[in-house]
């Protein structure tokens, strides 16, 4: 009836998982009963659960990222005090969940943690960039979102009912196949994985159709913000390498569920070519994540120093060189494997060249700043942080490029060291960035700036003082993934680097402060006018927050940073430009779609995890079904009356009247 | 194109945006068919990487036989060539219910719709009987690494075809119910690219798996 489920599959004996678990589940039942009792729940399931606004799918996907970084951090911090206690001594982790946490860890970070964060701040920022009302796809979007919040449910699910993955967060054969991982860890990572890339390909389907096929009239190309550029190339990044992904872990499952001998020992199995299949994927995925990094500094740069960004064409061009270029670098994660002296020198070399166009886009930020008036708020301080760290990181890959020293580096402490150097550095300090810069737009109000430059300070000294000592303790030999060790001259870095974890976790705690306390002061924190920090693009023009059809007028753009010449057009002439008449505007209808659909794949992926046959048929069926259903949908929009649209686009007019007369009371001072 | 991009009538995305916006340059987005129509044309793009990476494990197994039986023991191409013909031949008769769905013509694109499904069933039914005496024969793709990719390639573009008569059943449906409205319409636009991109991906495996590994 359950398969391989039985009650024996809850870990009695193990309290840490347990009592983790027992307190997630305690805090999802209050918070169910508050909703439920408060009467929240038709407001959450018609405003947000079934929304197909690509704001609000932006935050939900931002809001799981960060709890899942939040997940993804206590286990940093038991591997951490695992390895500080180590020494000469079993710790308090035993090995197998030592194991399950360094793999835990890593794929909630990429997958659940950087990926949700990344692609919920383009749903958000895109479209509004663009100058239009919505994705190309609404539903999908909302399907994209609950498939990915399905695969972190999974991923969680395992913290309690069973086990995770022993294998690190690619699970690379031999080890993942039956004979070595016969539990079911390996399979909630292929089923988590393979139902939330299921969602991130119809991402990448949408905002690539988004970005080249609904622009504002007159948004060319080359006017488009650098955002949208980056978004552009990691979405191109995701159609062509989450495929690969899909067909590798499909491959996996075959082996484990049907005996198949692709990557086994036995028959002919070929385990490079697991090896080689993942990393196809593996290596864009890093520019997925760290290219839209990049566009969100380019905003926060060329916004606080008051000036269009440098280098623009030079920044696109460096841009789509690296989305093509990432293509052919993969094999410089197994230097080691013997593919031979010339092709690890084509690899070696090919990663070199990015290193260039990304040396590109290091020097034009530094020249948009040159010359700036700039601007120290706290989305501008994790872009300051950003240039040293990334660079720093950026050498030590270098180095790493170099097959001779990677022999040396490889699997070791400096290796993790690189990429969380460029992980944190690129892709956290952007998601903070991107996080504070556009919560105003989002929420309409800010978030206290006292907290947030705390926190950046904190994650960055705590950054440097957790990863520096690393990267020598992997220089003394020391490898990843140790449980224990006995090696007297690592010990004091690895006391440096559990000391550096405890000011990160000051930082998260300063983190969760600024946004507790601003919400209780949202009232003086608002943003009226819908452009807190001077903004350059068009996201700037809308309310704070934007409506539902987010422009009464689609914008007509005339150069780069459309809005600034918005603005200064109005500030010229001392007055907005006027209104047309006012229109009924047609949005897309709410859907379920993506909810039923998620709550069906949980089912189907759950039943495969477990061996459930009938509960995979039973999920399968009602998925056709709810297709069908959708399908059959008659009216897909409805028309907000043209009244309203009025009403809400004549606040936000007023706003600005106002703003634009303290501004001209002030003179050319402010 | 300056003149049309002052225009400030306000447009969902994609809605009434007319046939004179092309949805590149400056002319604001495009109409919701060509939205559709090229988003999934990149889905399509993306579902035929997936198959490359099949492809690719194909190549890098197809010697890996540990002794069992190779193509040339198990393949019988005279079998492998009606396959073909079925599936090229529903290719056309889907081109033709393109043309009557231009032509509003509900017998011809309900027929045309029908052959390409019956077409279909018979591709599935004579590859399901390969595998089946594949199977029996104890060829199945726990025999050998070849197998497990072979199997693999050739079901994945079975699964697919199951998929799209899955969806051919539902549009028929759908197309008897409410006529050509233009988001019917836009859908069986999506089934026709849907089933050629099968036809090309069956095309390379007719190639590179049956042929070339006949012949070596």
């Amino acid at each position: 009836m359950f398969g391989k489920l039985t009650i024996n599959a809850i870990p009695w004996d193990q309290p840490i998982p347990l009592v983790a678990g027992a307190v997630v589940i305690v805090i999802l039942l209050a918070v169910l009963a508050w909703v439920v009792i408060k009467g929240h729940f038709p407001y959450l399931w018609r405003e947000w659960i079934t929304s197909v606004d690509h704001k609000r799918i932006g935050v939900m996907y931002v809001l799981l990222g960060l709890v899942m970084l939040l997940r993804g951090f206590i286990d940093a911090i038991m591997m951490r005090s695992q390895q500080a206690l180590a020494y000469q001594a079993p710790g308090y982790l035993p090995p197998h969940h030592f194991d399950q946490i360094f793999s835990a860890h890593g794929t909630i970070m990429i997958f659940f943690a950087a990926m949700p964060i990344v692609i919920g701040l383009m749903n958000f920022v895109v479209p509004l960039q663009l100058g239009v009302r919505d994705v190309a796809f609404p539903t999908l979007n909302s399907t994209s979102f609950w498939l990915t919040a399905t695969g972190a449910l999974l991923v969680n699910i395992s913290l309690v009912v069973g086990e995770f993955a022993k294998t690190g967060w690619l699970p690379y054969p031999p080890l993942s196949e039956l004979p070595f991982s016969p539990g079911v860890g390996v399979d909630y990572y292929i089923w988590a994985l393979l139902i939330s890339g299921v969602g991130t390909l119809i991402t990448g389907v949408n905002f690539v159709t988004t970005i080249l096929k609904m622009r504002a009239p007159g948004m060319s190309y080359l006017r488009m913000s650098m955002f949208c550029w980056t978004a552009l190339a990691a979405n191109l990044l995701i159609v062509a390498a989450f495929p690969l992904l899909t067909a590798t872990l499909i491959m996996l499952a075959l082996d484990r569920y049907l005996g198949f001998h692709f990557f086994g020992n036995e028959a002919g199995g070929n385990m490079p070519l697991f090896v080689n299949l993942i990393w196809a994927w593996g290596h864009p995925e890093v520019y997925i994540l760290v290219l839209p990094s990049f566009g969100i500094f380019s905003e926060v740069i060329s916004t606080f120093s008051g000036k269009p960004l440098f280098g623009y064409r030079s920044m696109v061009i460096a841009t789509l060189g690296i989305c093509i270029v990432s293509f052919v670098v993969w094999l410089h994660h197994f230097f080691t494997m013997g593919a031979g002296a010339d092709v690890n020198a084509f690899f070696g070399i090919a990663t070199s060249v990015i290193a260039i166009m990304t040396g590109v886009k290091v020097f034009n930020w530094l020249f948009t700043m040159y010359g700036g008036r700039i601007r120290y708020s706290t989305p501008m301080l994790w872009s300051l942080g950003f240039i040293p760290t990334f660079v720093l990181g950026g050498m030590t890959g270098v180095l790493l490029a170099v097959p001779p020293a990677d022999f040396q580096l490889h699997n070791s402490l400096f290796l993790v060291s690189h990429f969380h150097n460029v992980i944190i550095g690129g892709v956290v300090f952007a998601a903070f960035a991107g996080v504070s810069y556009w919560f105003p737009k989002a929420f309409g109000f800010r978030l206290y700036e006292g907290w947030g430059k705390a926190a950046f300070w904190f994650t960055f000294l705590g950054f440097y003082v957790t990863f520096l000592p690393l990267y020598v303790a992997g220089l003394l030999g020391m490898t990843r993934r140790l449980q224990h060790y006995d090696v007297a001259e690592w010990r004091p870095w690895v006391l440096a680097a559990a000391a550096g974890i405890v000011i990160l976790a000051v930082a998260m705690v300063c983190q969760i402060a600024q946004l507790v306390l601003s919400i209780r002061d949202r009232a003086a924190l608002r943003d009226e006018t819908g452009d807190p920090w001077d903004g350059r693009s068009l996201e700037w023009a809308t309310a704070s927050p934007p409506p539902v059809f987010n422009f009464a007028f689609l914008p007509d753009v005339r150069g780069q940073d459309p809005y600034w010449a918005i603005k200064q057009r109005a500030i010229e002439t001392q007055q907005l430009a006027a209104a047309g008449e006012y229109q009924a505007i047609e949005m897309p209808r709410n859907s379920a779609t993506g909810f039923v659909t998620a709550f069906f794949a949980t089912l189907t992926g759950f039943g495969l995890i477990w061996h459930i046959w009938w509960l995979v048929g039973l999920g399968l069926v009602l998925a056709y079904a709810g297709f069908v259903v959708f399908a059959w949908r008659d009216e897909d929009e409805y028309a907000v009356p043209a009244s309203e649209v009025k009403r809400i686009d004549g606040e936000r007019r007023r706003a600005r009247e106002e703003w634009l007369k303290r501004r001209g009371g002030a003179g050319e001072a402010a | 194109m300056t003149a049309t991009a002052t225009v400030t009538l306000p447009r969902a995305p994609g809605l009434q945006a007319g046939a004179e916006a092309p949805g590149h340059g400056e002319g604001g987005p495009a109409s919701t068919l060509v939205i559709v129509a090229y988003g999934f044309w990149i889905f399509l793009i993306s579902d035929i990487v997936m198959f490359s990476a099949f492809f690719a494990a194909h190549a890098v197994l197809q010697m890996a036989t540990d002794g069992g039986p190779g193509p040339r023991d198990l393949f019988d191409l005279r079998r492998v060539a009606i396959e073909t013909a079925c599936l090229l031949l529903s290719s056309f008769t889907c081109g033709l219910s393109a043309l009557g769905s231009e032509a509003r013509r509900m017998t011809w694109t309900q027929a045309a719709l029908l052959v390409t499904g019956l077409l279909g069933l018979a591709f599935l039914f004579l590859e399901m009987r390969e595998f089946a005496s594949m199977v029996a024969a104890g060829a199945g793709p726990q025999r050998s690494a070849f197998l497990s990719s072979f199997f693999a390639l050739v079901g994945c573009h079975g699964v697919h075809v199951s998929v799209g008569l899955l969806w051919l059943g539902t549009m028929m449906a759908q197309l008897f119910v409410k006529g050509f409205r233009a988001d019917i319409r836009r859908r069986l636009l999506c089934f026709n690219m849907f089933w050629h991109m099968l036809d090309i991906v069956w095309v390379a495996i007719f190639t590179l798996v049956y042929l070339v590994g006949v012949a070596r």
